[in-house]
């Protein structure tokens, strides 16, 4: 794992960085916040507990408020945990910010891809379907999904239609184009999941 | 958000002077083979520009050798050396394709 902050895609775009067009996704950070430290003796593991995007108190229910006065901090709408090996490093109402990463260095990205709804197997699998003419019936269709007695099932985790996208997508690899604290801008080659808007956790890349 | 990619956009585009479709251009292409570093001129008419922002490309065509050539570049892309324009021709098309099926031109 690594230390890691939330961000917001901004979109993608076409830069030059080094001669080429090259295309970018364009990604703008807010300084996150530390709620709370975990570590091996209390928690059973070294971890940071961060928060993104201050809000104020009552948009967050009493519980978290609670756990945000512990650690002394306004009420932000997202919270997270960074692994780290070294809690001991931060304390509580710490900020951690775009500058934890330097260009030319290699980020991972969890998202949420763009939810597609219940699609069929062509779109959702990449199926190839069949003819759509010349007498055919069968156009969009999954086709034969098992065998006879033998197994006289559907195999497990068989590509069938159902639920596309909108789920949990980690990005390896990245590479930072720009850095830019003054906006809180950070420019990364290649595209990372989700819509625009979406909020993004950057890691820091350990491949 | 739109205009914060406009902003990251526009650090990036080159300061290219005005020119629009139907106009005579040259453009210097930087061309570099292994170590060395030459440029390339194309001089021709243009047919369109397209695209917003560091992705705008122009076409531009020409008649080399009785054959018409058509070349399409980014316009924002720091391999373009300059673009320099050579005659303003006024015309009514943005995208003039009839120069294509035009005999004699040029």
């Amino acid at each position: 794992m690594g230390l890691a902050i939330l961000a917001r895609k901004i979109g993608m775009t076409q830069l030059f960085p080094d001669g080429s067009a090259v295309g970018t996704t364009v990604i703008e950070t807010q300084p996150c916040t530390v709620v709370q430290i975990k570590t091996v003796e209390t928690d059973g593991y070294n971890a940071i507990q961060l928060a993104y995007g201050e809000v104020p108190d009552r948009k967050v229910t009493r519980p978290l408020r609670g756990h945000y006065q512990k650690a002394g901090v306004a009420s932000h709408r997202h919270l997270f945990e960074a692994r780290i090996d070294d809690p001991s490093a931060y304390k509580l109402g710490d900020q951690v910010g775009l500058e934890i990463f330097a260009e030319g260095e290699k980020v991972d990205v969890v998202g949420t891809s763009r939810g597609l709804g219940f699609q069929g197997v062509v779109k959702r699998w990449d199926f190839a379907g069949g003819p759509a003419s010349h007498g055919s019936h069968f156009h969009r269709r999954p086709g034969s999904v098992g065998n006879c007695v033998n197994p006289g099932r559907v195999v497990k985790g068989k590509k069938l239609p159902g639920q596309t996208g909108n789920r949990r997508i980690t990005v390896k690899g990245l590479k930072v184009l720009r850095v830019d604290p003054g906006r809180n801008l950070i420019v990364l080659k290649g595209s990372t999941p989700g819509a625009r808007g979406t909020i993004l956790q950057l890691r820091k890349s350990n491949g | 958000m739109d205009n914060i990619l406009r902003a990251v956009e526009k650090e990036h585009l080159q300061e290219r002077g005005e020119f629009s479709s139907g106009d005579i251009v040259r453009i210097h292409e930087r061309i570099s083979e292994g170590a060395k570093e030459r440029i390339q001129v194309f001089e021709g008419i243009v047919l369109k520009r397209s695209g917003p922002g560091t992705r705008e490309m122009v076409t531009v065509r020409k008649i080399s050798s009785g054959i018409g050539v058509e070349k399409t570049y980014p316009v924002h892309s720091p391999k373009i050396e300059k673009i320099e324009l050579v005659k303003k021709y006024h015309i009514r098309q943005a995208k003039p394709y009839y120069l294509r099926r035009l005999r004699r031109i040029r």
